[in-house]
């Protein structure tokens, strides 16, 4: 795997890939550069892109639906051992449409702290024209014999639901790049550690989470919504009453719901005073000590605002898009293959003037 | 650059950062479709209105270097972001338009914002010379495209003119250029030199005798400026009594009778005027107040009994008929004596060209409302104006200036400003929409000028003003020997 091949400086306080080499051995940036122009290339034709309400950016994570019942609460107290706390996340926008299909900017950032700095990798943005055509590249792709095929889906993702799948796959390649390269850190998911079968097969978030304890790092990741309950009451509601900073892990629950699968412990974590709190997932295989004992080693090493943890906040930043890199991004793909930009009536909003919400009901 | 709004006569217009464009610059909005073209001029510069651009400023900032990073952009994107990043906006009056290649003065034509393309356009394709004008241009300086900007000196001619800016920025300079250019061009100039700033006019910068020195006169009150009564006439007199004096009606009325007693008798002399006063019979102080004023005539030692130490102001402006100025230093003189001598150059200079002894002369004001009497100001805009006296005044407070006279400005030099209340009166000079010169004169720098009005063909131009071999004098005596500039660009 072309991941094991990435140079690791092994200091006992400092584990992460230097940036340089790290810069070298990005072959899925390559591979999603590969792609992104392969999906560009049929739009060397003239086409129209329309810009109408496409600028969505998509949730990486997903949500689940289910009753759980009976609770343990750990107070938790900051531990300030020096410990690399990573943050991953990865964002998607749909940039516009064209006759053809859409189309779409992916990017990732992973940030760090370690001797009390943050830095930051950004992967991309890269720009995808999705159409059937391209999606056959994609699919022709996916079936080569490539190191990110492993990571991927079994079933080849329809044109519909190809922007959570790129990113996705993204997503979980960063995460695979940052699980083996580092050693005895924190890694922060944005998200849980649920799967839905289809887009991710368990396998592959079990190899995750495998080579992430053989390395001695450990997952937490951070639902930032999460529809989960207990005897009716909102999961984040459970620790309401409880003194910050504390950690309730949820005792019972069932591990499949249909096509998603929960592949960790389910934690409420509440850390600064206030309303806010958050649902935490952690490898199933580490104990409620463990996770206790590394939560509170992220709280002596990171900052914390509203109960969130400022790396992944960081990562989240740094990965999503801003209006301006949109036009960046459609300036870009008109330049590099001659789409025209253009803004295409809005039907709703010509038909209902004021009234005519976009079908977000935003 | 892509037109993006019109509103009124100000266009906006989308500038990319590979496109050099300043303040001042003219650009041409060309509608090829239709052969019609609108003719705009930048007067200010604004960053684009581009969404999220806060988001990317903060999510951007290391200033305290408390993150740092690296980006691995394949598609080079980033290009992409500083490219709209710093798009400008660029706020644009429409001058003028051209059909068929033939220039309008106004410009109605809208033209398509699909396809319209805009180019710069250079000063000498606006400032087009009409037939014959060869030979009567003269050069203000540079243009920011560095062209040399030529102006046409008839420009000048039976205009009322206005040089303005703040203490330091270049005024005098810009007056001496069009002293010594219309003197280059044959016309006669008389100077009111409050500063003795024109004295050296003369001379170059090492003090030598200039091109010019056989044709600066200097005349010097007291020194080489003397007049005896015969040269004065009555009116000039009573106009010296009453305005610069204050002679209350009753008693100019007994002064004229003594005035025409002493005529009569040929004794028309300050020591028979003195008498004469001693000795009317008239109402005690009818002739305290006739001998108050004739003393202050007397010492003012503006008047001579000596003929042969007067000086003849007609052989003055005799000599300078052909090109040359009389300046008139008022460095050293009270107020009292400014008025009189003001007074009586311009009572002069009417009495000549109503009896066409003199054709028409440029006479250059500086700060002229610490000598020139309030009924003056509309006499020159509108009576003199026909008499043939061309007037330039040069102020550093323009409020001092009256608006009318503002309306009725032909063309306005105008330095840097800084306060908006000085800026205001200018804004309402006719030849200019008011946004214009808020906006260009404020970012003005040293010895840059924005020239308005009939000498550059209604096209607001911003010129360095050229430098001048002349003895800059009138420069302020500072006490310590080097002196710290703040900010100089």
């Amino acid at each position: 795997m072309v991941n094991a091949q990435l140079p690791i400086t092994t200091t006992p306080k400092y584990n992460f890939p230097l940036l340089q080499e790290t810069l070298h051995s990005l072959e899925l940036p390559k591979h999603f550069t590969k792609l992104s122009l392969l999906s560009l290339k049929p739009t060397q034709q003239k086409q129209r892109l329309s810009t109408k309400d496409t600028a969505t950016q998509l949730p990486t994570h997903l949500r689940l639906q289910q009753s759980i019942s009976s609770t343990e609460l750990f107070p938790l107290t900051p531990n300030p051992t020096d410990t690399t706390i990573v943050a991953i996340d990865v964002s998607s926008i749909r940039l516009g449409e064209t006759e053809t299909g859409f189309l779409l900017g992916v990017r990732g950032a992973i940030v760090w702290k370690e001797s009390k700095q943050y830095r930051y990798l950004r992967l991309g943005p890269f720009p995808f024209h999705i159409t059937q055509r391209t999606e056959d590249e994609i699919r022709r792709l996916y079936r080569q014999d490539h190191p990110i095929s492993r990571l991927q889906v079994r079933s080849i993702p329809q044109v519909y639901i190809i922007q959570s799948r790129l990113t996705t796959l993204l997503e979980r390649w960063m995460q695979s790049f940052i699980i083996r390269t580092t050693r005895n850190s924190i890694i922060l998911w944005d998200g849980s550690l649920a799967v839905d079968t289809t887009e991710t097969p368990a396998r592959t978030i079990k190899e995750l989470l495998t080579a992430a304890h053989n390395n001695g790092n450990i997952i937490l990741a951070f639902s930032k919504m999460t529809r989960l309950s207990l005897h009716g009451r909102r999961l984040t509601d459970l620790i309401f009453k409880h003194p910050p900073p504390c950690l309730l892990r949820i005792k019972e629950h069932i591990n499949h719901f249909g096509q998603i699968r929960l592949m960790g412990n389910v934690y409420v974590a509440k850390f600064t005073k206030g309303k806010l709190a958050f649902r935490m997932d952690a490898d199933k295989r580490r104990s409620s000590i463990e996770v206790v004992e590394a939560v509170q080693n992220l709280l002596g090493n990171d900052s914390i605002l509203q109960s969130y943890p400022e790396t992944l906040r960081l990562a989240h930043i740094f990965s999503t898009f801003t209006a301006t890199e949109v036009l960046a991004l459609q300036r870009c793909i008109t330049q590099k293959s001659g789409l025209r930009v253009i803004t295409t009536l809005n039907l709703r909003r010509l038909l209902f003037g004021r009234f005519g919400k976009t079908q977000k009901g935003c | 650059m892509r037109l993006y709004k019109k509103e009124g006569a100000t266009v906006q217009i989308i500038s990319f950062p590979n496109e050099q464009v300043r303040k001042g610059d003219y650009l041409a909005i060309e509608d090829s479709k239709h052969g019609d073209n609108l003719i705009v001029q930048v007067i200010d510069m604004e960053y684009a209105n581009i969404p999220g651009i806060l988001e990317e400023l903060l999510r951007n900032y290391d200033g305290d270097s408390s993150i740092a990073g690296e980006d691995v952009d394949p598609f080079d994107v980033a290009a992409h972001i500083r490219y709209i990043q710093d798009a400008r906006l660029l706020i644009c009056k429409i001058r003028a338009s051209t059909h068929n290649g033939k220039l309008i003065p106004a410009g109605s034509h809208l033209p398509a914002r699909s396809y319209a393309r805009i180019r710069s356009v250079s000063v000498n394709e606006l400032l087009t010379r009409p037939d014959g004008a060869e030979g009567y241009e003269i050069r203000l300086g540079e243009t920011a495209e560095k062209t040399h900007l030529d102006v046409d000196v008839r420009a000048l001619d039976g205009a009322l003119n206005i040089i303005t800016g703040k203490k330091g920025t270049g005024k005098s300079h810009i007056a001496k250029l069009l002293v010594l250019s219309l003197i280059s061009h044959g016309a006669p100039v008389v100077i009111f030199d409050l500063n003795g700033e024109y004295v050296g006019l003369g001379q170059d910068t090492e003090g030598k005798p200039n091109e010019f020195s056989s044709k600066i006169h200097v005349l010097t009150p007291r020194q080489n400026f003397k007049v005896t009564l015969e040269q004065v006439k009555i009116h000039v007199l009573l106009n010296i009594l009453v305005n610069a004096l204050h002679l209350p009606g009753a008693s100019a009325r007994e002064f004229r009778r003594i005035w025409h007693f002493l005529e009569q008798s040929g004794t028309l002399t300050m020591g028979e005027l003195g008498e004469a006063i001693k000795n009317w019979r008239c109402n005690q102080h009818v002739r305290d107040a006739l001998f108050s004023r004739y003393y202050t005539l007397l010492n003012s030692r503006l008047f001579t009994d000596n003929p042969a130490l007067a000086t003849s102001l007609e052989n003055a402006l005799d000599r300078a008929r052909s090109g040359g100025a009389i300046v008139l230093n008022l460095r050293n003189e009270s107020t009292t004596n400014r008025h009189i001598v003001v007074e009586y150059v311009l009572g002069k200079l009417v009495e000549l060209l109503t009896t066409r002894r003199l054709r028409a002369i440029f006479l250059f004001a500086e700060e002229a409302h610490l000598y020139l009497r309030e009924t003056y100001w509309d006499d020159i805009v509108t009576r003199m104006r026909h008499f043939g006296v061309f007037t330039t005044f040069i102020t550093n407070q323009p409020d001092t200036i009256r608006e009318n006279i503002y309306r009725q400005v032909d063309n306005l030099f105008v330095l840097n400003f800084t306060n908006e209340h000085d800026i205001d009166p200018i804004s309402r000079a006719a030849r200019v929409d008011a946004h214009t010169v808020k906006s260009i004169v404020r970012d003005l720098l040293p010895h840059h000028c924005l020239v308005l009005g009939k000498v550059v063909n209604d096209f607001p131009m911003i010129v360095k003003i050229k430098s001048l071999d002349v003895q800059a004098m009138g420069q302020t005596r500072l006490f310590f020997p080097v002196r710290i500039c703040a900010l100089t660009p």
